[in-house]
């Protein structure tokens, strides 16, 4: 019989085992699932040794260029960022990778610790009062946002600024059409970057429940919160997909009246990953905690009066309404969103405003190095730590080209909008130095 | 103790190098600036430390020990799956696709396997957890019957053992969900769905084995019975574990099929998430996947967003990249000799522990104890409470005061004091026997002394939480006093 | 005198056709810690055995029908801080809704509560 490391039964086990079920084979337990296919017809290769899968993925993974060994000047959703040694090793101890949900409370109090910390902390950057234990990533929490707007306001119709990450946009498209809501896209204005308050003014009427901006927007541009929360009529909910770094610097959109506040995680200590797992925050008020979807961890004391922690509200979800939940959302991004609280304990409340401040002051510097080379910012409004940029029509290959000379470039635009040929969309983060942008600007000349 | 109440004004537990990029004027509007920093702890690095290792210390998890929560299948996760994800870290997702030319053929392969072990035509990575693919998979499902201007397909046919996220997905698809009583054997009752089904069905949600771990033996007529009324049928994978390398979801009729590979391929829950749900599906159902979807043109391979069908993207990127890696680990090590032998050793192990629990714990929908299960089963509590007034919630917080995670409890509903117990492969024979001398010890003691039980547990970081003020009077964040 | 519903509504006459509705005790002990109720916009009208609100308790949610048809003319708002008075007295200061009914005949199609006793020995089994 052949052995597997993950697997204990000696050949005496299985036969002690199935004496004692009263079976004769492993076969005679399978008595009811149809005989389809051989089991050795599968077209799946033999089991391995460790030695040898490993190096199968290794030199997989050596046909890739790693972002540790470019200099990054891309942003757009996933950011290129520092994570402490310690926020990787806390976060890789057994019992937080290991453990499942935590269902029973009393063996699982350091995980809904750690998420009530979590969401503490996403409350603080959001000015928000109540955050949930995560979602799966920013795109489906602005979606999930967008359907509670819906659930609150009973209003069929959302609005959407055009500025918003487009796969953002793509993914609440696919969410709310089934439950035949519309989805109503606000210009942006091409002279700012920020979005058109007169055609939000025009769109908007009594039968919009919802409306939707990011900030800051994926142009890089910050939008001003005060201005749209004026010209929204005040029941209508008003939801900001936020970069939670760009947090630190900018005033949250609590305190300009945000209803929901969600986006995409990953920038808190998380690794890019090719885009995932990162993880989905999503915050709120308390009036509208009921109508919410995920997971939500509460503070309380046990019999004995010692404070403890449990998942709490849990009538709004899948497990106990089924088609009547809030969502059917179950498995969330735990992991990551105590790796987020890792990070931000670590960086603190100086060092996450450095990060952005250090971030945003670079692309600072480096627009107004591309403008002194004769570029132009497509953009007039007011940026922190990402912009676009006029690249030229042939930028897209020179961009391909730069990763030779090891530099991951400003992001072509072309990808995402027809009409932004040769622009191109530059993000700098706390690990770029004036070096860096020395190199990019002598490539991109 | 917080880490809010370890800050000190003045601590810090990070460093920066020199800034040497000259400092420019942000011009930010002064209105949209912070007016005060958001309160997040001060503490230096060994707080940091300190403070996790004591969080995580109060955890129960698979490392720890036997974690034998019914269809969730806590396997032992591989060290080498962590460490091989770990190679992948630091890559963008809108990088050239040629600089990622790795990780787009491990999905590949990835794919090409998933699709093989479920007997699928094609098949998308990017749901990131078992719901987001029931979801994914509803709202293909829907576009198909729009596609074919089938516009009465309104109705979602579920089993009353079923997940929550089943009806919660369809739903969710838009569609009205309709729950199937069980048959007195706990299976899909043949007549109760030849009433439901009609030409308004637009597709069965099974999971097979279903939630009892009994194996839906019908299943060739029930997707006959399907096909024939115009409805699809869906897998749901959260039980795969029970016949991955023997049997093909996919032979037996299912038209969409999902996986998670944080239960079957051996990716770690991480107290929760994040998850990894692919959705195989048949041929006919190909054009209306979620984009991207990863393709191979020669010896290149690329993400194809070009389907015009397509029900559109479900998140932003690819998915959750980082788990691929683990799972596509994992198949490599186990091979298809070792996926099978995985599934083997998981039904035996579940028949096992059912065998011995049988001889003083009533089994749901086997009177003898004779009837084989598979991957899991459900242990009934009814005649314990009856006759002493024990209930399965102290006997799952007994368990924990015996070293052992409790099983999944009161699910499926259709049992009423549930206890849904699934091994794994991965756990001993020795580790079943005193699991199974545990319970036995619980049940002797809620005999003798109930209120002992009722006290239970006592050897835990914290006793009993009061969950009803908790859920009353929320308390969501920490606030200083 | 109280009337009571198999889905374990009870409902009582106050005066003329004035009526306060609640959930039974049964149904309360089944529940287990009550949590939330939602109460009902008074005014609202509902036909009999329409969902008339939802009770949540730790761990279920159930929905409570109208026992008969009318409009809610009050709710217990002391029910939205302190949902436990349900469990410390769901057929006296736990009353959820005042209703004026619009067919008082329909009364007559609900249980005693000797019959209500009686109908939950049965279901018991």
């Amino acid at each position: 019989m052949k052995k597997y490391t993950y697997i204990p039964h000696t050949e005496e086990d299985i036969k002690e085992m199935l004496a004692t079920i009263g079976a004769k084979s492993i076969d005679d337990l399978f008595v009811d699932v149809p005989k389809t296919i051989s089991p050795e017809s599968l077209k799946i290769p033999e089991s391995k040794d460790e030695l040898t899968v490993r190096s199968i993925v290794e030199s997989l993974a050596k046909k890739n260029r790693f972002l540790n060994e470019m200099r990054v000047f891309m942003g757009a959703g996933i950011y290129y960022r520092y994570i402490p040694a310690v926020v990787y090793h806390m976060a890789s101890k057994p019992n937080f990778v290991t453990a499942y949900t935590p269902y029973q409370a009393e063996v699982s109090q350091g995980t809904l610790q750690a998420l009530f910390e979590y969401q503490t902390m996403i409350s603080e950057l959001t000015g928000m009062e109540v955050t949930n234990a995560s979602m799966y990533d920013g795109a489906s929490a602005l979606a999930e946002a967008m359907l509670m707007t819906v659930r609150v306001s009973k209003k069929k119709k959302v609005l959407m600024a055009a500025n918003i990450h487009p796969e953002y946009v793509r993914t609440t498209k696919t969410y709310v059409t089934p439950q035949d809501i519309e989805v109503v896209m606000v210009d942006y204005d091409k002279e700012t970057g920020q979005i058109d308050l007169e055609d939000l003014k025009k769109k908007l009427d009594d039968t919009v429940g919802g409306v939707a901006v990011q900030y800051p927007n994926f142009f890089g541009i910050v939008e001003d919160l005060k201005a749209i929360k004026e010209v929204l009529p005040e029941k209508t909910m008003f939801v900001v997909a936020a970069d939670p770094i760009a947090l630190a610097l900018l005033e949250p959109p609590g305190k300009f009246g945000a209803d929901i506040v969600v986006g995409e995680g990953q920038a808190l200590g998380n690794f890019p990953s090719l885009g995932g797992p990162g993880f989905g925050f999503f915050s709120t008020s308390m009036k509208h905690v009921r109508m919410m979807p995920g997971r939500l961890i509460g503070q309380t004391r046990d019999v004995d009066g010692k404070t403890g922690y449990v998942m709490i509200l849990q009538t709004r979800e899948q497990h106990i309404r089924r088609s009547k939940a809030t969502s059917n959302i179950c498995s969330n991004h735990a992991h990551n969103a105590v790796m987020a609280a890792i990070y931000m304990s670590t960086m603190g409340k100086e060092g996450v405003v450095e990060v952005a401040r250090r971030s945003a002051n670079t692309a600072h510097y480096l627009a107004k190095a591309l403008q002194e080379k004769g570029f132009k910012l497509t953009f007039k409004g007011p940026f922190l730590f990402e912009f676009v940029f006029d690249a030229g029509e042939d930028y897209e290959k020179k961009w391909k080209d730069m990763v030779e000379k090891g530099i991951l470039g400003p992001l072509p635009m072309e990808r995402f909008f027809e009409d932004m040929k040769g622009k191109a969309l530059a993000a700098t983060t706390e690990m770029i130095k004036k070096e860096d942008i020395d190199a990019l600007l002598e490539a991109i000349a | 103790m917080t880490i809010f109440e370890r800050s000190k004004k003045g601590r810090r537990a990070y460093s920066f190098p020199e800034y040497d990029v000259p400092e420019v004027d942000l011009k930010i509007p002064e209105h949209l600036m912070r007016s005060e920093k958001a309160e997040l702890p001060e503490v230096y690095e060994v707080d940091v430390v300190r403070h996790y290792t004591e969080l995580e210390a109060k955890n129960y998890s698979v490392d720890r020990g036997f974690y034998p929560l019914g269809s969730c299948t806590m396997k032992y996760n591989p060290k080498l799956n962590e460490d091989m994800s770990a190679l992948f870290r630091w890559l963008h997702p809108y990088q050239p696709e040629e600089t990622i030319q790795g990780a787009l053929k491990l999905m590949y392969e990835l794919k090409e396997m998933l699709m093989e072990i479920t007997g699928t035509d094609d098949m998308t990575l990017v749901p990131s957890a078992g719901a987001h693919g029931e979801l994914t998979g509803m709202l293909i499902i829907r576009a198909y019957h729009l596609d074919r201007k089938d516009y009465k397909r309104s109705k979602v046919i579920v089993p009353d053992s079923a997940h929550g996220t089943n009806p919660a997905s369809a739903a969710m698809a838009g569609f009205k969900v309709v729950e199937l009583k069980s048959s007195d054997e706990g299976l899909v009752d043949l007549k109760e769905l030849e009433k439901e089904l009609d030409e308004t069905t637009a597709a069965i949600m099974l999971t097979n084995p279903n939630t009892l771990g009994y194996f839906e033996r019908d299943i060739l007529k029930i997707a006959e019975m399907a096909h024939e009324a115009g409805a699809l049928l869906y897998y749901d994978g959260a039980n795969l574990n029970a016949i991955m390398g023997r049997a093909r979801p996919g032979d037996m009729g299912f038209d969409v099929v999902h996986l998670n590979l944080h239960k079957t391929f051996s990716t770690p829950h991480g107290m929760g998430g994040p998850g990894s749900g692919p959705i195989g599906v048949k041929e006919e159902l190909r054009e209306f996947l979620p984009v991207p979807v990863v393709r191979k043109d020669g010896d290149r391979y690329y993400l194809d967003y070009d389907l015009p069908k397509s029900i559109g993207m479900v998140r932003s990127f690819y998915g959750n990249f980082g788990v691929l890696v683990k799972a596509y680990t994992y198949i490599l090590t186990m091979g298809r000799d070792g996926l099978k032998m995985a599934s083997d050793m998981a039904v035996l192990n579940a028949n096992y522990l059912k065998k011995l629990l049988s001889e003083f714990y009533p089994i749901a929908y086997d009177k003898d104890g004779k009837r084989a299960c598979m991957h899991e089963f459900v242990a009934d509590g009814t005649k314990l409470l009856k006759e002493t007034g024990v209930k399965t919630l102290d006997v799952a917080k007994a368990l924990l005061d015996r070293g052992f995670h409790a099983p999944t409890v009161y699910f499926p509903l259709i049992v009423h004091e549930a206890l849904m117990i699934e091994p794994t492969e991965t756990e001993s024979k020795e580790t079943l026997e005193a699991f199974a001398n545990a319970l036995k010890e619980i049940v002797e003691e809620a005999k003798k002394n109930p209120q002992s039980l009722k006290e239970a547990p006592k050897n835990t970081p914290v006793r009993r939480l009061d969950e009803a003020t908790a859920s009353r009077k929320p308390i969501v964040k920490w606030s200083r006093k | 005198m109280k009337k009571y519903t198999k889905t374990h509504e009870w409902v009582e006459v106050i005066e003329g056709n004035k009526v306060k509705v609640g959930i039974s005790d049964h149904a309360q002990d089944q529940l287990g810690d009550i949590v939330y109720i939602e109460l009902p916009e008074v005014g609202s009208e509902f036909k009999k055995g329409d969902t008339l609100t939802t009770i949540e308790s730790v761990k279920s949610a159930e929905d409570i029908y109208a026992p008969v048809s009318g409009k809610v003319t009050a709710a217990n708002e002391e029910l939205s801080d302190h949902p436990e008075i349900i469990n410390e007295d769901a057929e006296g200061k736990g009353w959820i809704v005042e209703m004026e009914m619009s067919d008082p005949s329909e009364l007559n199609d609900l249980m005693t509560k000797e019959e209500y006793e009686k109908f939950l020995e049965e279901e018991e089994g």
